[in-house]
């Protein structure tokens, strides 16, 4: 193997320039794919905290009897999916109203009677809820007596995640698209080196060289490119990050919007990809040129 | 094919038909090769020889009969023992066939790399050739640096270091001059001293008149009789 991979890095620097257009090929491939898998990553990361702040609001109907509202919270609790409530009187929400809104306080004193219902907090069973199954539980409670309406403050999110799977999709099938790319030149990169070396490719066979001695070192050479496009793909993408990322904590959506670096084991499945495309495309081009 | 008791027979050729379409190259051959023969195989150009050789290494198919190298029918060769069989070979060409961004070591060494030996092997077998071919300061050399013969001993060297069992030259002396046509022929007759078999394909009379060996002669792709001729 060594002596593979001795042969491989000998003819790589015979044939620098080839080699150096193939791999900075290889790195752009793979510089935008994880730049994709950077943005997917932290919209999850993103979404994964929307959803954790996601409640339900029950709201209760007026003129609801404290028996009833004891009765409610009890069927609520026992409805599968919910994990905690929380029951906020109405004279609970205007007094928080009040609170929030001291400068407006001469509306309050207005009022005839509270306004606000009262209001169960539903909590959820599982941080990972999709949006789905928020959706059934809701109808769930609000079809249970004395509940008037219920309310989950991010309805949108489902609205969103749909978007976000398309884009999803959209953006799976382009990373495969430079991928192949990337397989399809490593591909053309190898026949080229191949007849370049015909003769003595020719001199190898015989002395006696097998299909295998001969394919060894091609093999080896776009395994190099993939991993060096790999890491210089994936370093490149660190760069940007850690470009951008220093200058949004100037900034002031610096909470709103925290971006994290891919993880360690995403970026060794990017490089893995670098080698994957790197050894396809040296296997379709010697499949193709020693199928005499 | 007919049965053969004869140990000593190397290569055995019956029927042998060469054709590049309708015409034939090589036609109804049939010739057995001894061990340790030295075998000239003689005829003008364009008579067949060089494909004679081709056919033994398996650079070209037969058309039609059977081949036996060592007890080992080629038309039953597979794609993947090809390797093998031409290990059983060390090839000498007319253009010497060294590969020129390569120096005489890796060239001689890649016979003995293809064949899996180990690096300490390599390089004493490689230095030890050398020095059997006189080529021993040579060994950094790329091979456009060097003369004809000096090219055509490196690949005389290139042949004997795997230990072949036969060595088959293409007209090996062809393009060199006298002075280094004696050395190279030199190197074969030693080769062949040692318990070699050696086939030389050459136009050149004067090539053959100066080794006691065994000639066929090849006339538009026959073998002319009486052909073995002890010169």
């Amino acid at each position: 193997m060594i002596f593979f991979v001795k042969r491989a890095i000998k003819d790589m620097n015979g044939n620098r320039f080839i080699n150096a257009v193939t791999i900075v090929t290889i790195a752009l491939s793979i510089f935008i794919v994880s730049a994709f898998g950077l943005f997917f990553h932290n919209v999850n990361n993103l979404m994964d905290t929307w959803k954790k702040g996601v409640r339900i609001l029950a709201y209760v109907k007026k003129h609801t009897k404290e028996s009833q509202i004891t009765e409610l919270k009890d069927k609520i609790q026992a409805t599968q999916g919910v994990a905690s409530l929380t029951f906020i009187s109405k004279e609970e929400s205007l007094n928080q109203m009040k609170d929030h809104m001291k400068r407006q306080a001469a509306i309050f004193k207005k009022l005839k009677e509270n306004p606000l219902p009262d209001v169960f907090e539903i909590q959820m069973v599982g941080i990972q809820q999709g949006m789905d199954d928020i959706e059934i539980l809701a109808t769930r409670i609000e079809s249970l007596p004395h509940v008037s309406s219920v309310e989950y403050g991010q309805k949108w999110l489902g609205r969103f995640m749909t978007m976000f799977n398309l884009i999803k999709f959209s953006g799976f099938a382009l990373c495969g698209t430079f991928l192949m790319a990337s397989v399809f030149i490593v591909a053309n990169t190898i026949r080229l080196l191949f007849y370049s070396k015909q003769e003595e490719i020719e001199i190898m066979r015989l002395v006696g060289a097998s299909d295998n001695f001969i394919k060894a070192p091609f093999y080896v050479e776009g395994i190099i490119q993939g991993v060096l496009g790999g890491v210089i793909g994936v370093t490149a993408l660190l760069i940007t990050y850690l470009l951008i990322s220093s200058n949004m904590e100037q900034g002031i959506l610096v909470d709103f919007l925290s971006i994290r670096f891919l993880p360690i084991k995403i970026c060794l499945g990017i490089i893995l990809c670098g080698i994957v495309a790197g050894w396809l495309g040296c296997y379709l081009s010697l499949k193709q040129i020693l199928k005499y | 094919m007919p049965e053969s008791n004869d140990e000593n027979t190397i290569i055995r050729m019956f029927r042998v038909y060469k054709r590049y379409g309708a015409q034939n190259a090589l036609a109804d051959i049939n010739l057995d090769i001894r061990r340790n023969d030295f075998l000239f195989v003689n005829g003008p150009s364009g008579a067949g020889k060089s494909t004679l050789l081709k056919l033994l290494y398996l650079g070209e198919p037969v058309s039609e009969g059977q081949i036996l190298i060592n007890g080992m029918n080629l038309s039953r060769v597979s794609r993947k023992r090809i390797p093998d069989l031409r290990r059983t070979f060390g090839i000498i060409f007319q253009d010497y066939k060294l590969i020129s961004n390569k120096t005489v070591f890796e060239n001689i060494a890649l016979v003995l790399e293809v064949s899996g030996h180990k690096s300490k092997y390599i390089q004493k077998k490689v230095k030890s050739v050398l020095r059997t071919v006189g080529m021993e300061s040579k060994i950094d050399a790329y091979p456009p640096t060097l003369s004809g013969g000096e090219q055509q001993r490196i690949a005389v060297a290139r042949a004997i270091t795997g230990d072949p069992k036969i060595l088959l030259a293409d007209e090996p002396t062809g393009s060199l001059d006298a002075e280094s046509a004696m050395i190279i022929l030199n190197l074969l007759k030693e080769y062949h001293s040692g318990g070699g078999t050696v086939i030389i394909a050459t136009h050149d009379k004067e090539l053959i008149r100066s080794i006691r060996g065994r000639i066929i002669y090849l006339q538009d792709g026959q073998l002319q009789i009486p052909k073995a001729i002890e010169v």
